[in-house]
């Protein structure tokens, strides 16, 4: 396992400054997660135009991975449409789980969390954001948790 | 079964530290520095040859048959008590509950002797520093009988406020369950004091000692509590088999809690006539290894004193505090003036997850998280921390390593 391959510089940076982060004005959607055996909370606001995400944000408390991994995800998947979101998510789950998996061309800065999977511990970290996006999206007003 | 040897004259932490054969090991290709032992503690070879040697060559169920085998794990098996009894200076062996663990042990005591007993109003007290163990079998029991829970508050060192205890000890106080030595922060409570107040007022009491035994000599005659739980495995005995301390005569006012084989004397359709003490409050075949390896766990800590080793365990507390403190951004968590050989922190801006995963890359095993202790979190306003937490086998070496990882984290990630 190598330490570097988890904690890459563009993980760090966007823990350092994560991007989108704050409570957003106009959102119409919101949700809220937490991991209960860390403590993280996270909380993603949306602003929806039809089908699209025209604006997103979080705001919470956790780790560098969980951080970086929400910060990663609001560049993402702004301007994106609900089905598009549901590959992209797909892409990432199967980047962070699937050692045998090639990881997809397509997802562009979200490949640095690619290390993770070699920290099974850590996965619910990176993933719990889009969990979170995931009920923001569906409407669901029950926190949702990585237990 | 492997023989102890006594250790006389000064602490020699080296010799200490080959009866665990898993110090040796390495992880991520450095020695493992294991300082997680308030979670779990690591098991010497005594204990790990007492478990084996029973399997090989002692094993049959207990309490029932005539044949020799099942006479052999008999004996073996209330050997155990009787070191368990030695151990805490219990009255007799009657007193001596085996079970899974602390937390099956406030579970017994809140169904076996709250439930009867507790009407709507009544009230529990604890600390806020409680293990979620010594919260949630209470609010449970609350539930099903209308009591009231009650939380005496701690203050900013992590020291719980014995004046405002005084005063919340009333009229409908009926159970006062505290720890012993608080598993998050490390305070010591001054119990003796605490269980004095109870006792005079005629209230049940119930400690948590499961972070105490490991560190610090206990007798139960002396303290006078009702009842006291520890588990074996955090001090340095197997997973899965625990105490539960009961006074003879408040044990013997309690009905049964589980059913089954070995806690009756007799069955028939007309009606059950319950076993003697302790067996009353042990039904089905018991963790027969686990008993014996905690009895090799008590002799293995006897050989060596609890004098000495919780000597040699706050001489650990106290350089790993001073090595810690000029670390820039380091908070300790928990500043009581009497501490068991552990301490919580944060890192201003390193979350204690990612710290967890750096330090263990370096070899060195510490508990990130909330410590099973979410209201003492939430009153330090942290939603978790770092804990390194010292045992008889530490060394200051191991605090060095502890001290270059953590500057390493914060390189990397602040």
């Amino acid at each position: 396992m190598d330490l570097a391959d988890l904690y890459r510089d563009v993980i760090v940076d966007h823990n350092r400054r994560p991007r989108n982060f704050g409570r957003l004005a106009g959102a119409i959607h919101s949700a809220e997660g937490n991991n209960p055996l860390c403590g993280d909370k996270l909380h993603v606001f949306l602003e929806m135009k039809d089908d699209i995400i025209r604006d997103i944000s979080f705001e919470g408390t956790g780790c560098a991975i969980s951080t970086a991994s929400a910060s990663l995800m609001s560049e993402a998947v702004k301007g994106r449409s609900r089905a598009q979101v549901a590959d992209l998510f797909g892409s990432v789950h199967r980047m962070l789980t699937r050692h045998d998996a090639e990881t997809d061309a397509d997802l562009g800065k979200l490949a640095a969390l690619a290390g993770v999977r070699e920290f099974p511990m850590r996965v619910k970290c990176a993933s719990l954001c889009w969990h979170t996006l995931n009920a923001a999206l569906a409407g669901s007003a029950a926190p949702v948790t990585t237990e | 079964m492997a023989a102890v040897r006594v250790m006389r004259g000064h602490f020699d932490v080296e010799r200490v530290r080959a009866d665990f054969p898993v110090l040796a090991r390495q992880v991520n290709g450095r020695p493992l520095a294991y300082l997680d032992n308030a979670a779990s503690a690591q098991q010497p070879a005594a204990v790990i040859d007492a478990v084996a040697g029973y399997a090989r060559a002692h094993h049959a169920n207990v309490h029932r048959g005539v044949h020799t085998l099942s006479q052999e794990a008999t004996a073996l098996y209330e050997a155990a008590r009787e070191k368990a009894r030695r151990f805490i200076n219990a009255a007799s062996t009657t007193e001596i509950i085996f079970l899974r663990g602390t937390t099956e042990a406030v579970n017994l005591v809140a169904q076996a002797h709250g439930r009867p007993r507790l009407k709507p109003g009544d009230e529990i007290l604890v600390s806020w520093l409680e293990h979620h163990s010594n919260i949630v079998p209470w609010q449970m029991l609350c539930g099903q009988t209308g009591a009231v829970l009650r939380v005496v508050p701690i203050d900013r060192r992590g020291v719980v406020d014995f004046d405002r205890y005084l005063a919340m000890l009333g009229p409908r106080t009926r159970i006062v369950a505290l720890a012993h030595v608080s598993n998050a922060l490390g305070t010591v409570l001054p119990i003796r004091a605490f269980l004095d107040a109870a006792r005079e007022r005629g209230i049940a009491t119930l400690v948590d000692g499961a972070q105490a035994v490991p560190h610090l000599a206990v007798d139960v005659q002396a303290l006078g509590c009702d009842f006291y739980a520890f588990s074996g495995h955090k001090m340095y005995g197997p997973t899965g088999i625990g105490v539960l301390y009961g006074r003879e005569r408040t044990l013997e006012a309690m009905t049964p809690w589980q059913g089954g084989g070995d806690m009756i004397l007799s069955v028939s359709f007309d009606g059950t006539t319950y076993n003697h003490l302790p067996h009353r409050f042990e039904a089905g075949t018991p963790n027969i290894a686990g008993a014996i390896g905690l009895g090799a766990a008590i002799d293995y800590l006897k050989a060596i004193g609890m004098e000495r080793i919780g000597h040699h365990e706050q001489e650990l507390l106290a350089y790993a505090t001073a090595r810690l403190a000029d670390i820039p951004g380091l908070a300790f968590v928990g500043t009581a003036p009497e501490k068991s050989s552990l301490m919580s922190f944060t890192i201003e801006g390193v979350h204690p997850h990612d710290l967890g995963t750096v330090l263990d890359s370096e070899g060195v095993a510490v508990r990130t998280g909330h410590h099973c202790a979410m209201p003492v979190m939430e009153y330090f306003g942290v939603p978790a921390t770092t804990r390194a937490s010292f045992g008889l086998y530490n060394t200051r070496a191991e605090i060095d390593a502890l001290r270059e990882a953590l500057l390493h984290a914060i390189r990397m990630l602040r």
